[in-house]
């Protein structure tokens, strides 16, 4: 295998975009990639699409090929990734994998979605039947919140973490998210708010949530050779991809604590990087609701399991605390775009090991050139954690 | 940005035929008050919900059996917000418990308040028929006649 580069990054503004159809806002992040690698359409060979709502909650039923043509890479070799929610992730390793084999000297993980053609009771239908249809879903009626509820509700119980402590991750993540101007929210809230908005699935209330967002992001990768041959200024380095899987019942899990899938993903990236969590500088870990970076905390092993909760309290996973933790707002604040969060979470780890975020007040300290990113798909049904190295 | 203006895609009614030739006495056996699961016959392992198939040991020759009726709780939800094709529902609970075989059910939690709910509470799992005459399978009190 050969050492991979990210050579090139963009992100769309992130929110509510009734302004575009699917091919242009992937435009808005296809275009700022090419321009930060210096390179045009024609010199991508291959791209991996992450998407998710394809002929669901938006209209596309081939999203690779309609934004492929949109975006001028029509003739190169296109694939889309389905992993859920770690659909981003999954098209990154894609990409970086035709590179590492040396299949394409440059090629593209796009992530593209848009959540908010149909109503908000439809989403929540389709992001309900991601789990096993079947059994779980035709005859309860499972939400993507209820599903992490069941967690929320065993973590409460097992470790006495509170809905106070669920609350603090909200707040911290909207702290950030109102620091970046890409951010679906920009507005800070508080504990008070978080604990009085309407309950969704009990416990787990509206701001504990992600919103439904829309929204792209492109990751450019390039061959050493290649890297070199562009004269690219900071090239950050894939330095390790852990993936695994959970099962499709939840029936089927040994315990709602932690999503073993995370754990073992992790593990693998850390293996392939030659990293331990205590080297990490900054951290993008996957909060489609306030107890899931909780869990992720622990699961990634940035503490021990059930002192998840401690760390939020301790404001340990804040920029100046041990470990910076979704310090662009998260999926909770920035937006989960589905399909999107993995290349967006890959995007702002290259801004935050290039020291180039807009915001230097967001900016984590570095001091090992490490950043971690934990995208998990589904609840604990795909995960894929990837390191990389400025 | 809601009123932006927009095109209405042409709608299309979606109902999918799910096949359940190979699980069917387990929707049958709903019907009949039983909530069954398979065993396979070489590896004995169990599972629920029930497979025709054995991935453990890949053989095909499965047994069914029924399954116990007293469940204790691992966790639960309380839906309020729910999907379109639940909207005629009131908010609902759902629960996982564990089977004294070792096997867990993911099901409605009906006849209590959502305050009475605990980890580790014992409940009664039992096959009913839905009011649209669905079968399916809850956990209910067990003073509950």
């Amino acid at each position: 295998m050969r050492k991979v580069a990210i050579i090139g990054v963009g992100n769309s503004k992130f929110g509510n975009r009734n302004d575009v159809n699917l091919t242009e806002l992937a435009f808005e992040a296809v275009k700022p990639a090419l321009e930060d690698a210096g390179i045009v359409a024609k010199d991508v060979e291959f791209m991996a699409l992450g998407s998710v709502g394809a002929g669901a909650w938006y209209a596309e039923l081939l999203p690779a090929v309609v934004a492929a043509e949109y975006c001028g890479l029509t003739g190169i070799g296109l694939v889309r990734c389905e992993a859920a929610c770690a659909s981003g992730s999954a098209a990154f390793l894609s990409a970086y994998s035709v590179v590492a084999s040396g299949q394409a000297e440059i090629a593209m993980a796009l992530g593209v979605e848009k959540m908010r053609e149909v109503d908000t009771s439809t989403a929540m239908e389709w992001i309900g039947r991601a789990g096993y249809y079947i059994w779980e879903f035709h005859n309860f009626g499972l939400t993507f919140p209820a599903y992490y509820a069941l967690y929320a509700s065993a973590h409460m119980a097992k470790y006495d973490t509170t809905e106070e402590d669920l609350a603090l991750v909200a707040v911290k993540n909207h702290k950030y998210g109102a620091m970046n101007p890409l951010a679906h929210f920009q507005k800070k809230i508080t504990v008070d708010e978080v604990l009085s908005s309407m309950v969704i699935s009990y416990p787990l209330k509206l701001y504990d949530c992600c919103p439904m967002t829309d929204g792209s992001a492109a990751i450019i990768l390039a061959s050493e050779e290649k890297t070199k041959e562009l004269g690219i200024d900071t090239p950050i380095w894939v330095a390790g991809i852990g993936y695994s899987s959970g099962t499709a019942n939840l029936s089927r899990r040994k315990n709602y604590v932690g999503l073993e899938t995370s754990v073992l993903a992790s593990k693998r990236a850390f293996k392939a990087a030659h990293v331990t969590p205590d080297q990490v500088d900054v951290a993008e870990v996957h909060d489609c609701f306030t107890i899931a970076e909780i869990m992720a905390y622990e699961d990634v092993g940035f503490c021990k399991k059930g002192e998840g909760a401690k760390l939020i309290r301790e404001g340990q996973t804040e920029i100046g605390g041990k470990i910076p933790v979704n310090i662009d707002g998260g999926l909770k604040a920035k937006g989960h775009p589905i399909g999107t969060t993995g290349c967006s979470m890959i995007y702002e780890l290259t801004k935050q090991l290039r020291e180039e975020t807009i915001q230097k007040s967001r900016q984590a300290p570095l001091k090992n050139y490490i950043g971690l990113a934990h995208n998990v798909g589904g609840t604990g049904h795909y995960c894929y954690v990837t390191i990389l190295r400025r | 940005m809601a009123s932006m203006p927009s095109l209405k895609s042409r709608e299309i009614k979606i109902v999918h035929n799910m096949p359940i030739s190979k699980t069917l006495p387990f929707w049958e056996g709903l019907k009949q008050g039983k909530v069954l699961a398979t065993k396979c016959k070489k590896c004995e392992t169990l599972y629920f919900p029930p497979s025709a198939d054995c991935p453990n040991c890949l053989s095909s020759d499965m047994e069914w059996i029924e399954l116990s009726d007293e469940a204790e709780i691992e966790t639960f939800t309380h839906v309020v917000i729910r999907p379109t094709s639940f909207q005629q529902y009131k908010p609902y609970t759902v629960a996982i418990g564990r089977l004294k075989e070792g096997v867990k059910v993911l099901a409605w939690l009906t006849g209590f308040k959502l305050s009475q709910i605990k980890v580790g509470m014992k409940v009664k799992l039992t096959a009913k028929i839905t009011p649209e005459g669905n079968p399916t399978y809850a956990f209910t009190p067990f003073e509950e006649k």
